[in-house]
């Protein structure tokens, strides 16, 4: 079982599907993700259109994920994600997670997300080209929001 | 086999073992043969449930192939009970097949040779031509009647290398194939950000070795092994190998270099080709072996 990242540094939205994968038994996790996999649908017209630009693509993703970030007039984010490999399963999933677990939350707290919450989710097992292009999904999510935190300092 | 001497689309490659390739159409015409067991192999552990070939069952390289907790592959225990919980006897063809190009159905067909398990073969443009044909997939899982097989000792020695001996290998400028990116093989990559578990301490190769990355003996488009002809301009026209050739394959895990071997014994035709699974992240830590740059 792989011991979940304090609670205190994830996102209370992320924090509870780390817990409750955290005592999931291999099946559950499996079962799991893919429910978050089948929701997935790719960043929808008025946000991004192929081809997609370099700065979105997700660093070390074999999967070829991308991620968009829109303001809210709130000053948090929607996220929004594609995934051009069919077979980006795992990365399908992560998008979902990531979109319904960050968007609308407040910057600093998507910026404080550790990587670490990729093997808290998807197991030890996840291989160590699959851990990296799913960390750098998240990097990706990170760096939006950093960009909108240092806009903000400046204004 | 039955069926492999008329798979044509395999005959035409001009392969030196074609029976350990078939080709989609052979596949989809055998999945009801009961002598057939299809096993697909993944690095997504979400792809097999997310949809695989009817019938397919999944073998995972690391929960199902590895050690728990030892570096090591699963002893004849555990392969014994791997064959029986996915229903095959040592009579029982394994037709391999998985996402990324095979690499992780190579893999898992070269655990099998260190068991013996001869009946067996890759389809040959793995997950992706399967789908790309818009072939069916499903997301059943097989009901398995469980087997008794058994298994010999695992054999290390024929198509597995180890640091000592692969430090011979070297010492004796025998031929050497790292097939991992040309960024690793420079030593320009180091270890993967946030994966120190996997990392190493020093970059570059074994002193000698070839840099010829795994994924060149594919088509990218389908994922299919190149031709016989084209696979020998690469690792005989331009890095000088020889069917009689000793030669040592590895990546960093011994993952990569397993489609290598593959490609290297089955379709070229070598005689003697081992996989250092050890590979860089024991050489790249070891102190005080070589290391080239």
């Amino acid at each position: 079982m792989t011991e979940p990242t304090s609670p205190a540094r994830v996102p209370p939205t992320l924090a509870e599907v780390v817990q409750r994968l955290s005592i999931a038994s291999r099946e559950e996790r499996t079962e799991t993700l893919l429910e978050y996999a089948d929701r997935f649908e790719s960043v929808p017209p008025e946000v991004a259109t192929r081809p997609f630009s370099e700065r979105h693509r997700a660093p070390y993703c074999e999967s070829e994920a991308y991620a968009w970030a829109v303001d809210r007039p709130d000053g948090t984010l929607d996220f929004h994600f594609a995934v051009e490999n069919p077979q980006g399963i795992s990365a399908m999933a992560w998008a979902v997670l990531l979109s319904e677990t960050l968007s609308g939350r407040p910057l600093d707290e998507v910026l404080a997300v550790p990587p670490e919450v990729v093997r808290n989710i998807f197991g030890n097992e996840v291989s160590m080209g699959k851990g990296l292009g799913l960390m750098g999904m998240l990097d990706l999510v990170k760096h939006e929001a950093r960009l909108r935190i240092v806009r903000a300092r400046r204004a | 086999m039955k069926g492999f001497d008329t798979d044509l689309e395999i005959q035409k490659k001009g392969y030196a073992r074609p029976e350990v390739l078939v080709s989609t159409e052979w596949l989809a015409d055998h999945l009801d043969d009961p002598t057939v067991r299809v096993i697909e192999s993944n690095e997504d552990l979400l792809l097999y449930p997310a949809g695989h070939i009817p019938g397919a069952v999944h073998v995972d390289w690391a929960h199902d192939l590895n050690d728990p907790v030892r570096r090591d592959y699963i002893q004849r225990s555990g392969f014994e009970a791997l064959a029986s919980r996915i229903g095959i006897t040592p009579e029982t063809t394994c037709v391999f097949y998985g996402d990324r190009n095979n690499w992780w159905a190579c893999y898992a067909f070269w655990v099998f040779q260190l068991f013996g398990h001869t009946r067996a073969a890759v389809v040959d443009g793995g997950r992706i031509k399967w789908e790309k044909e818009g072939r069916p997939m499903t997301r059943d899982v097989p009901k398995i009647a469980p087997t008794r097989y058994t298994a010999p000792e695992r054999d290390d020695t024929r198509i597995r290398a180890f640091r000592d001996e692969v430090l011979e290998h070297m010492r004796r400028r025998l031929p050497m194939i790292d097939v991992r990116s040309p960024q690793e093989f420079t030593g320009e990559r180091t270890h993967m950000p946030e994966y120190p578990q996997e990392g190493v301490l020093r970059g570059g190769h074994i002193p000698g070795a070839r840099s010829v990355p795994w994924a060149r003996a594919s088509n990218p488009e389908d994922g299919t092994f190149r031709s016989a002809a084209e696979l020998r301009a690469i690792y005989e026209g331009e890095v000088g190998l020889t069917p009689g050739d000793d030669v040592v394959a590895y990546c960093r895990i011994g993952e990569r270099s397993s489609h290598t071997w593959f490609v290297l014994t089955y379709l070229l035709g070598y005689s003697k080709v081992r996989n250092y699974d050890g590979s860089w992240t024991e050489w790249g830590n070891s102190v005080g072996l070589p290391i080239e740059r």
